[in-house]
């Protein structure tokens, strides 16, 4: 499975998020360091979900990146995450 | 070095400087975007801090993201807490509250002024 279709699928199971966006931005790392032949190794990720109502900022990122440990183990070099309830618009 | 020693050193820095950023790079020449932007928060606010290059030191690389159970870097730290990753760091710059911390736990600052 492509790193991004894992990200969705573990995301999706984790927050059943109203919105997820997930964008793949490593060809703007090429040639850098922690950058892989095939990209999939910077992302970006949006995620709206209610799950986030009442946690702080750091309390969100930590929750998505729990979910995602293995693959910032492995494949994802940098993860950029903005989480937010619907609420938050 | 074992991951104790690590741990002191990490502790050693955030208690001799009260403003210390992780990161990769150095403030002047960072090696990474996302500390770049952190570097910058910090330099637009007038925050004097200390970066730790965690290039140059692969057991504080991987023990940094041990001792504060984040998996990335940058990191920042004030008055010996961890505030955020660039991600946090620049939301709270955007909204004022980067500022705020800093005022709250008396650091000095001295914003740029923007047109």
């Amino acid at each position: 499975m492509k790193v991004a279709d894992t990200i969705r699928s573990k995301l999706t199971q984790a927050f059943s998020p109203q919105e997820l966006e997930i964008i793949d931005e490593s060809h703007l790392h090429a040639g850098h360091a922690g950058a892989r032949d095939g990209g999939e190794s910077h992302f970006r990720v949006t995620v709206v979900s209610d799950a986030f109502a009442g946690k702080s900022r750091m309390e969100r990122q930590r929750a998505v990146y729990g979910v995602l440990a293995d693959e910032l183990k492995g494949p994802i070099h940098a993860l950029s995450i903005t989480a937010r309830t619907p609420e938050e618009g | 070095m074992n991951e104790q020693a690590v741990f002191t050193q990490i502790q050693q820095e955030i208690d001799d400087n009260p403003v210390v950023l992780f990161m990769k790079g150095t403030p002047m020449f960072p090696q990474c975007g996302f500390s770049a932007a952190v570097v910058q928060a910090l330099t637009l606010l007038g925050v004097k801090f200390k970066g730790v290059d965690v290039l140059t030191d692969p057991g504080v690389r991987e023990g940094i993201k041990q001792f504060s159970n984040w998996p990335t870097i940058p990191q920042l730290y004030v008055k010996g807490e961890f505030v955020g990753g660039c991600d946090i760091v620049r939301e709270m710059y955007q909204t004022g509250e980067l500022q705020k911390v800093f005022e709250d736990k008396g650091i000095e600052t001295e914003p740029m002024q923007t047109a």
